[in-house]
């Protein structure tokens, strides 16, 4: 292999990959162009997936779990009402009267409830777990692991967060996104906006038109927050000329997407269901549009047309090379993705194809500072390790301040250096961590051959052959910007 | 040493060497008049509905606006009463024990220019000072530090940020250094590690390096290479309930606190609270909203003890990028709105009031039907805040710091 070529491989796997592990260096080498292509055409499925829960049965089997909890709650609550009001006792009732002493009344009652309700095990956390194990595992096992970034990519994209559902954000994941990452743009945009979690993430599962049949009984209604993302974060960018009016249509007719209560049907509570009592009746106004269909029809052809704005194509395709290759992408890649999901009526794949065959996807130097989970992911892959501890994993993400299905804000994760590199001093934490576990087992002059092939600063070639043991070189190596940069 | 640009200088080597050392840290103009201001920016991300924490109990229309979802003073539990017509939140006794004690003013009916809904936009203008979003990778309180190294008016070691959390927030960001500190748990790699990787950054990577060795000052500073604090709660990583929340917040603002309260430390620090954005279930008296204010009233208590002596020379200017909808909406939640409220709290403040020029609640009167109409520009809030406590001359303000803000006059007479 020539050394341009073990260099573009290397570039390859840092960049577009999960990162190089042991022999893929030499794998890829020939044509690594090539390489990623082909790594399109592997079924995205995990076999391993098979074991775990639909997201709707995850979803019944926690809101189970929760109507014990809260019955025992309820049980704990009355059972210490019973009991003469110690805590007013000795403090006169005067003082139980002011807000401080309500707040002490309050607090004792609800400790009481908290620990009758904790008694019943929470089945969310583990079923999160399996999925974080299984997801991290199809990183590591991957050749290249392009088409696992892309998962990854748009996971973030139309992200969701585990701090409000927890147990289906692994299921969302499978279902949603890996399902539709290597198809086209509209099949994703239904499929995620049309998922359980989502609708419960962004609030529309009780939104109401207000001329509903539910609206006019229960004089309650709207909830624009659904309508308002998917406008200005999935499909068209912000400020890309959609107004408020737009939002209020837009919400009035994604209502009645909301999901079967758990507790009503153990068959089917959980699963995405169209609730036409919910429903805003009549036509509306979308971007200069009129949506005459009935039901759930009127939101599928309003996400049609979203999908297919010209708005959508760019700002899909300069987030795509934002996070692949530069901060500040070059116009003429933006531009060629852009063509190319227009001319393909957003075809992923093609898309795909067309950032990882154009030069200028090449020709950026490696200044991408790697986000946590690629950094991690990839200092894993670099040993050959497979498996992970989903517990030590999991928390070593939430350190570095990109916890697994956990953004603060349904803009997920930023991609640009500024968000992360105060993050860096804080990832010595880690990277010194997992240096001190390996250190018996991994020789860092062999990790700098597999994955760098040697293409690799001679500083960092020095600093590790001069470390004062193992851990302190393999966490050196970690930490050097070839390793942190792509 | 190799190449070092950026941070230690000779005078950081002499750090450490005393009270004398400590006292030439200081502001030079605070120092003439014997004063040390300390500014500590709290952004609350998500944007906090201003009517839940502070409601106008005295106006005629607030109960017909919010119904039983109203704070009142006679409510389960009450609002804390402010003056006629204001009440605090029952989840905020510190807060209110604060402002009784002149220690506290509330802002109310104040937005940035940011007329539009965007959590992210909205917040891009509120932390960058400019008038529109996306217009500068810099914050006002960054630029701030700046203009004061280059008037010559504060030392510049004394100048530096603290940044907390671990994406440090857009109002620090900028050309004057940040130090940041992030909640820490795991053991911390050695000095020596820490030595040599400064080294291999200042060769191959300056961005890096810069990094890093700001957290190992930063580390210093409090007294053993690496560590923060560690926190006290089980590390599990189940949702956060709210004892978790009370937790972190809790130990976020009282670090940022002992930073800022040292001799040698950073003199303005900025550190963001997430989890305002309530567009469901947003139970101001008991609920979502109350339990982040508890929390938030939490950190308050937590800065004021760990400030010590220098709570005095404090002031924690509590902001958030929008208010919300001034109805509640179809699910018991508050869409994004407009105006909202602002916390002045610190030992520096000349409290004890709810600024606010009221623009009441009828329909007409509400901002596009919708909102709470601002009837004051927070610029005008910060930029008081900045000329009066760190000294920050008002052409600078207008100019650099709040560019295009020259007919937004500074509020004066909010510290003491």
């Amino acid at each position: 292999m020539s050394n341009s070529a073990k260099a573009e491989a290397v570039l390859a796997l840092h960049r577009f990959g999960m990162g190089p592990r042991p022999g893929s260096i030499a794998a890829i080498g020939s044509d690594p162009r090539g390489a990623l292509i082909a790594e399109l055409d592997r079924p995205l499925m995990l076999n391993a997936a098979a074991s775990l829960p639909t997201s709707a049965k995850a979803f019944r089997t926690v809101a189970d779990a929760n109507a014990r909890r809260t019955a025992r709650a309820k049980q704990a609550q009355q059972q210490r009402a019973k009991k003469p009001q110690m805590a007013s006792a000795g403090t006169g009732d005067q003082a139980a009267a002011s807000p401080q002493g309500y707040a002490q009344e309050k607090d004792a009652a609800e400790m009481a409830a908290k620990q009758a309700a904790d008694a019943v095990p929470d089945p969310g956390r583990p079923i999160y777990l399996q999925e974080a194990k299984l997801r991290t595992e199809a990183a590591l096992a991957a050749e290249i692991g392009f088409a696992e970034r892309l998962v990854w990519f748009w996971s973030n994209h139309f992200c969701i967060s585990a701090n409000k559902i927890q147990s289906m954000s692994g299921a969302y994941e499978r279902e949603a996104v890996r399902a539709n990452a290597l198809g086209r743009f509209v099949d994703l945009l239904q499929a995620v906006e049309g998922h359980p979690a989502m609708l419960f993430y962004l609030d529309n599962l009780e939104s109401m038109g207000a001329n509903s049949i539910a609206g006019i009984n229960r004089n309650r209604g709207l909830n624009e927050n659904i309508a308002r993302e998917i406008m200005e974060l999935h499909t068209l960018g912000v400020r890309t000329g959609y107004t408020q009016d737009d939002v209020i249509s837009f919400a009035n007719v994604m209502t009645g997407w909301t999901l079967v209560p758990p507790g009503a049907d153990p068959q089917h509570g959980g699963e995405f269901t169209f609730n036409p009592r919910l429903h805003e009746p009549g036509g509306q106004n979308v971007l200069g549009k009129r949506y005459e269909q009935e039901d759930v029809e009127q939101g599928r052809a309003v996400l049609r047309d979203l999908a297919a704005h010209p708005a959508a194509a760019t700002h899909v395709a300069t987030k795509l090379a934002r996070h692949f290759v530069a901060d500040e992408p070059s116009p003429a890649l933006v531009e060629q993705m852009t063509t190319t999901f227009r001319d393909t009526d957003g075809d992923l794949k093609q898309v795909a194809i067309a950032m990882v065959s154009s030069d200028d996807a090449w020709r950026a130097p490696p200044a991408k500072l790697k986000r946590p989970s690629e950094w991690v992911v990839g200092m894993v892959r670099a040993t050959g390790i497979t498996q992970v501890d989903p517990v030590l994993y999991t928390g070593g993400q939430q350190l570095l301040g990109e916890p697994l299905w956990r953004p603060s804000a349904p803009k997920g994760y930023p991609d640009d250096e500024a968000s992360w590199i105060d993050g860096v001093g804080r990832r010595l934490d880690v990277a010194n961590n997992f240096a001190e576990r390996i250190s018996g087992m991994a020789d860092p002059q062999v990790i700098i051959e597999d994955v760098f092939a040697s293409e690799i600063a001679a500083e960092v070639k020095q600093a590790v052959g001069r470390a004062e043991s193992r851990q302190q070189a393999l966490a050196l190596l970690f930490m050097s910007a070839d390793f942190q940069r792509r | 040493m190799g190449v070092v640009h950026h941070l230690p200088t000779r005078r950081e080597l002499l750090a450490g060497s005393g009270a004398l050392f400590a006292w030439s840290q200081m502001p030079r103009i605070a120092r003439a008049e014997g004063r040390d201001p300390r500014l500590l920016v709290i952004v609350l991300r998500g944007a906090l509905d201003g009517l839940g924490a502070v409601a106008p109990v005295g106006d005629p229309d607030w109960i017909s606006l919010r119904g039983d979802r109203a704070l009142v003073l006679d409510g389960k539990p009450p609002a804390l009463p402010l003056d006629a017509f204001f009440a605090l939140n029952p989840a905020m006794p510190n807060l209110h024990r604060l402002y009784k004690g002149g220690k506290a003013a509330i802002v109310h009916a104040v937005a940035t220019p940011y007329r539009e809904r965007s959590h992210f936009d909205g917040q891009d203008v509120l932390e960058s000072g400019f008038t529109r979003p996306g217009a500068t990778a810099s914050g006002w309180l960054n630029r701030a530090l700046l203009a004061m190294e280059g008037g010559g008016r504060v030392d510049p070691r004394g100048s530096r940020a603290l940044g907390i959390g671990s994406v440090t927030p857009l109002v620090v960001r900028g050309s004057a250094p940040v130090m940041t500190w992030v909640p820490q748990r795991l053991l911390p790699a050695s000095e020596d590690t820490q030595s040599r990787l400064l080294d291999l950054y200042q060769h191959t990577d300056p961005k890096l390096a810069t990094v890093l060795q700001a957290r190992m000052k930063l580390a210093s500073l409090m007294g053993a290479p690496g560590s923060g604090e560690a926190m006290s709660d089980d590390p599990t990583l189940a949702p956060p309930g709210i004892a978790r929340v009370r937790a972190y917040f809790t130990e976020a603002a009282g670090t940022a606190a002992r930073y800022l309260a040292k001799p040698d430390g950073p003199r303005v620090g900025a550190m963001g609270f997430v989890g305002w954005d309530t567009h469901i279930a947003e139970g101001a008296a008991s609920g979502q909203l109350y339990n982040l204010l508890g929390a938030l009233d939490g950190a308050f208590a937590a800065i004021e003890s760990n400030m010590g002596e220098a709570w005095g020379e404090t002031v924690v200017a509590v902001v958030t990028e929008f208010g919300r909808t001034a109805r509640i909406n179809g699910t018991q939640g508050t869409d994004h709105g407009t105006g909202t409220v602002a916390f002045l709290i610190g030992g520096g403040l000349a409290g004890g009031r709810v600024i606010a020029d009221w623009p009441g609640l009828k329909p007409a009167q509400l901002f596009e039907d919708r909102d709470l109409k601002p009837t004051t520009d927070l610029r005008a809030v910060l930029k008081g805040l900045l000329r009066d406590h760190l000294r920050v001359e008002e052409k600078v303000l207008a100019e650099l710091v709040f560019p295009g803000s020259a007919d937004v006059r500074p509020m004066g007479g909010l510290v003491g």
